[in-house]
């Protein structure tokens, strides 16, 4: 298996699952579209450009390939001012998956900073919110399925799942309108922007010092207050440090064109 | 595979010079480039050496940016010369497309901030994020140019070991703060 060696020794007796890695992109081709943070300052809505968007999110395997590649990024190295001390500690060893984290599953356990540098190395970066929220808007058949009431109930019933069960290989769902797979079901996702979630828009004046800290849901004007389902995720976004890690948030890549 | 592994290569070729020893609790493990208000380059691993004040800002706002220079320059007020002497002030911009090395030094002057310890840094475009994350910054960019943001002053050890923070600004420093300060810029 990978053991730890000379770097290059390394990299040729791993090389069979790094090669095998490239990801898969779906192309994205954006255009106008209203999130669901009204934020005050862009009434009108966003503008996307176009992107491409992985496939699914990063698995095991394809997280180890880079931290084979990138030794730093192992969890005995990593530094813990950029991923906290529970950094992929569902792994067998800082080299090695183990049957707690099969290949084909998502990687979780992985900071902002640690995904950061994964889609930076594979030529890419994190969405930002915009771009997760309207790719994720879709459904197999819509590209904005947000309005039913039925996909609500969906998504919001994966949100009442226990996440102490296994987790699920990723690809497995059926594609949305725009051909990405799991944005919904399997694990949170980070994304560039999560900490310029819910920074109050009133925080500019003089001397409200108290309000520099962003002001909870009072700074969230939503378009869309019954979509519970988007509320919870920007909720749990704006709660995260970029060294933070979690049992259920992972991430996957995008880049543009 | 031949790419990655010439990746590799070059960053292992290039580590022994590039990476001095840095703790795993240190901010400065965070790889950025960043540029000061003389248009000069420098990695934010750089700032290593000195006790550090580090905190985030911009130039071109109207309110609580210049509450900001305040905030530092009110605890640079309150400590010995010789303390002054012993730790560095540094400010990193959040908007480093407008806020150019020209527009920092010209903050520089008309602040009057001594070069000897005051540093106005602008980071890549793409580290930005990143060092407010190791900072405990959270910024927004506004649609009219500004930004929202929350102000932390971070202190910072020799080796970047983040020693206390102060989220208070103004012209009157924290006590707890200051006491810190005031210890970390002591031999």
């Amino acid at each position: 298996m990978c053991q730890p060696a000379a770097l290059l020794g390394l990299l040729l007796a791993c090389s069979s699952s790094v090669a095998a890695e490239t990801s898969q992109w779906v192309d994205l081709p954006g255009g106008a579209f209203r999130s669901v943070l009204e934020l005050a300052d862009s009434p009108l809505g966003t503008g996307i450009a176009p992107f491409s968007m992985t496939l699914t999110p990063v698995t095991n395997r394809q997280f180890l390939g880079f931290v084979l590649a990138e030794p730093r990024w192992q969890r005995d190295r990593a530094p813990t001012t950029l991923a906290e001390a529970r950094y992929l500690s569902h792994w067998v060893s800082a080299t090695e998956l183990g049957n707690n984290a099969l290949p084909d599953w998502p990687v979780i356990w992985v900071s902002w900073h640690a995904a950061n540098s994964y889609c930076r190395w594979q030529g890419g970066r994190l969405p930002s919110w915009n771009e997760w929220e309207y790719a994720a808007a879709a459904d197999s058949t819509r590209f904005d399925a947000r309005d039913d009431p039925a996909w609500r109930e969906r998504i919001l019933a994966w949100y009442a799942r226990p996440s102490a069960t296994a987790l699920p290989s990723v690809g497995l769902g059926t594609p949305n309108a725009y051909g990405v797979k799991d944005l919904h079901g399997l694990v949170w996702e980070w994304v560039d922007d999560y900490s310029a979630l819910l920074v109050s828009s009133d925080n500019r004046e003089q001397g409200a010092a108290d309000q520099l800290k962003f002001c909870g849901a009072g700074a969230l004007s939503t378009s869309d207050r019954d979509n519970y389902a988007v509320l919870m995720r920007i909720a749990m976004l704006s709660s995260l440090e970029a060294e933070y890690v979690t049992g259920n948030l992972g991430f996957r890549c995008v880049r543009s064109p | 595979m031949a790419l990655l592994a010439a990746y590799a290569l070059a960053n292992a070729w290039a580590a022994p010079a590039a990476a001095p020893a840095l703790p795993r609790d240190s901010v400065y493990q965070l790889d950025a480039n960043l540029t000061d208000s003389n248009g000069r380059a420098l990695s934010f691993a750089q700032l290593q050496g000195k006790p550090r004040l580090v905190t985030m800002f911009y130039t071109s706002c109207r309110y609580i940016c210049p509450l900001v220079v305040d905030s530092v320059k009110a605890i640079e007020r309150e400590l010995t010369d010789q303390e002054r002497q012993r730790i560095g002030f540094v400010l990193i911009s959040m908007d480093p497309e407008r806020d150019t090395p020209e527009k920092l030094a010209s903050v520089m002057s008309q602040r009057r901030l001594d070069a000897a310890r005051w540093m106005l840094l602008r980071p890549d475009g793409e580290n930005l994020r990143g060092l407010a994350g190791v900072l405990g910054i959270r910024y927004r960019a506004l649609a009219d140019k500004e930004f929202n943001h929350t102000t932390s002053l971070v202190l910072l050890d020799a080796k970047g070991r983040v020693l206390a923070r102060s989220d208070r600004i103004g012209g009157t420093p924290e006590t707890e703060f200051l006491a810190a300060v005031r210890k970390a810029a002591t031999p």
